[in-house]
């Protein structure tokens, strides 16, 4: 090996013997690492071998391509935008602190090319070429980050394992305590009772009973007469109803009125979630309290039973096809 | 000798036990009496000793069944004695307790929504969607993805169609929601839906109410499709559901109870018997989309066609959406609102 003081001031002129001797030790380099030996920069696949040395210009384990093993090489890296030439030459071999030459290159494409040529003017072919290639790929995945950034982009936000199982337990055991299917039903079943779905449900009977009852109290404290015949009242109850007479309008306000007083007072807490509903509503507050705002008079009784049957047919038919 | 006498309380099968017990038994008794001089309830076990300072793997354990055991008697005679006494007293008993439950313990919400409350009717007469509820305006919904939607939650968009009238499916094609938006208001949309996906599986959703209003954003999870469901009905037809809110009580949940009830037309129509239900409980909103029947006055028949999904709030933003910039009403923080587990937000 050679001494270090002779190349200490003298570094730029080497004799030829130096030279020589120079790269035969290259060639010795080569011997150690290529290709069958151990390199801690190779990494070996089933086809090839990659070298993972951060100033190889291709990024395989090659003769040619090996910084360690070359005394002339260049590459080009890039750092935060900007891209830079390394040059490596052999008068600088014995000094690791500078021995890479590090020049900087333009932005601009063609400008970059133009000082890599004359940056590397008499050099092998190989690694010029490599050289610009490698410039090329870095430019345009400089100009696809640029796009990139301008998208949107998408945030990773992270889920706390522990959270996720807690909430999980939650969900499960809220559900059980919604009992969902009681609830949805009651609810239904009260919103029949209050009216409104009008007259589409003929399940007249037990409403209308409770209904007669308030009626006959209140008729007693009210001492009116012409609802004082209970018999033929309650017995009529849906011959009576069929009749459009004025009489029967008034049973029937009277009907939703003592039934919503009735619900009003049980449903408290519906009254919130209905509430917003209940700013559409032109009519009086006795009315009902779904979403569709009930028609007050009766239509005609004819052409109503029959839309019932109709309906009642139907839901016979699904309930067989289900 | 103690080990012994431990041993000889125990009741397990263990076959070296039994010609020990012969001659333990009468140690027994005497420790027996004992401990009974000593503590008036006990029959087994001396105060000074805890089923924990055995080392024994077995024997800790058959201990442990007996403690319980033993707890449960006491648990039984205790029931008995109180059952007796209501029996004895008969009319005059006390009420019975009712059971605490999470929703009973609830930590009371000073925004808990009074029915009667005028500050609050006044606001929502004049809120986003006062509009909406003074019917002039009909909602129109547009439902789309995050990029790129797997298959599960192209269907539950498509489903999710099929249950909301006016609603319409778009592919997001990398759009970005800010741009959207102005557009959907040209067309006169009200309601933008966009629901994010994670690995294959949707698992949250943001909507967004169209002219200025807000938008909130939940989480999604257990989301089941229609041909997931077990014993569940033909597909839904083209008739406006009726909608149930339930349990809806702060004014949080007010506001996000409008939100939903906005998203569906006013006038339910009957005879399609269809019916959309958003029920809370403990913050977590159930969605559930049935077909009922009345069976008799008193009695209905649900049956579950359609999506079922479950929402938990994230956060409510008013404004369209705009997460960077925009103010937020309520955002969902874990360490606040989470450290007590009767306290709830909706």
């Amino acid at each position: 090996m050679l001494e270090n003081d002779e190349h200490k001031e003298e570094e730029k002129n080497l004799t030829e013997s130096e030279i020589e001797v120079l790269l035969a030790e290259v060639e010795v380099i080569w011997d150690l690492i290529g290709n069958d030996s151990f390199c801690s920069y190779k990494v070996k696949t089933k086809t090839q071998q990659f070298c993972r040395n951060e100033y190889n210009i291709t990024g395989l384990c090659n003769r040619s391509s090996c910084p360690l093993a070359n005394s002339q090489y260049a590459t080009v890296r890039e750092e935060k935008g900007l891209c830079y030439l390394y040059m490596k030459v052999i008068e600088r071999a014995a000094f690791p602190a500078r021995m890479w030459e590090k020049v900087k290159l333009d932005r601009n494409y063609a400008k970059a090319l133009e000082q890599i040529d004359e940056n590397l003017i008499y050099w092998p072919r190989f690694i010029r070429h490599k050289c610009k290639q490698r410039l090329t790929k870095i430019t345009q995945y400089l100009i696809r980050i640029r796009k990139l950034t301008l998208k949107r982009q998408r945030k990773l936000v992270l889920l706390s394992r522990k959270v996720e199982r807690r909430e999980k337990r939650r969900e499960e055991k809220a559900l059980i305590a919604a009992q969902l299917e009681n609830a949805i039903e009651k609810e239904l079943l009260d919103r029949l009772k209050q009216g409104t779905y009008g007259d589409i449900y003929n399940f007249p009977i037990h409403a209308f009973d409770k209904a007669m009852e308030k009626q006959e109290e209140e008729t007693e404290s009210e001492e009116e007469e012409d609802e004082e015949e209970p018999v033929t009242r309650e017995f009529v109850a849906d011959d009576g109803f069929e009749e459009s007479d004025l009489s029967d309008f008034e049973d029937m306000n009277n009907l939703k009125g003592s039934s919503d007083e009735e619900e009003e007072a049980e449903e408290e807490s519906s009254e919130e979630e209905e509430s917003e509903e209940e700013l559409e509503e032109e009519k009086t507050k006795a009315q009902s309290k779904g979403k569709a705002p009930l028609k007050g008079p009766i239509r005609k009784k004819r052409a109503y039973v029959e839309m019932e049957y109709e309906q009642e047919t139907e839901p016979a038919q699904k309930s067989k096809a289900t | 000798m103690l080990y012994s006498d431990k041993r000889g309380k125990t009741k397990k099968v263990k076959r070296k036990v039994k010609p020990d017990e012969a001659p333990v038994q009468e140690m027994d008794q005497a420790e027996g009496e004992e401990t009974e001089k000593k503590s008036v309830s006990g029959p087994c076990f001396p105060p000074t000793f805890s089923v924990s300072e055995i080392k024994n793997k077995q024997r800790r354990h058959a201990m442990f069944l007996k403690l319980k055991e033993e707890k449960r008697k006491q648990k039984l005679e205790l029931k008995k004695k109180k059952k007796k006494e209501r029996k004895a007293l008969g009319d005059q008993a006390p009420p019975k307790e009712v059971p605490k439950t999470i929703e009973n313990q609830r930590i009371y919400d000073e925004t808990t929504v009074n029915p009667e409350d005028e500050e609050v009717a006044f606001d929502e007469g004049t809120d986003e969607f006062s509009a909406y509820f003074s019917r002039l305006t009909n909602p129109k919904v547009l439902i789309t993805t995050s990029d790129r939607p797997r298959g599960r939650t192209v269907r539950f968009c498509e489903q999710l169609a099929t249950v909301i009238p006016h609603a319409h499916v778009y592919y997001r094609r990398g759009l970005a929601l800010k741009r959207v938006i102005p557009q959907c208001v040209s067309r006169g949309f009200t309601y933008v839906m966009v629901i994010n996906e994670d690995r294959k599986v949707p698992n949250g959703l943001v909507l967004c109410h169209l002219p200025d209003g807000p938008t909130a954003h939940f989480k999604v999870s257990n989301v089941r499709l229609r041909k997931e469901m077990k014993r569940r009905g033909k597909d839904p037809t083209e008739h406006v559901p009726e909608v149930i809110l339930n349990n809806f009580s702060t004014r949080l949940g007010h506001s996000i109870g409008r939100l939903f009830a906005a998203l569906f037309p006013h006038d339910p129509q009957f005879v399609g018997r269809q019916v959309a239900t958003f029920h809370n409980q403990r913050d977590f909103i159930f969605f559930r989309f049935h077909r009922y029947i009345f069976k008799n006055e008193k009695k209905v028949g649900i049956q579950e066609l359609g999506p079922r999904f479950t929402l938990k709030l994230r956060s409510l933003q008013k404004g369209t959406f705009d997460s960077k910039f925009g103010e937020y009403e309520w955002v969902h923080k874990r360490h606040e609102m989470d450290s007590s587990r009767r306290k709830f937000h909706l």
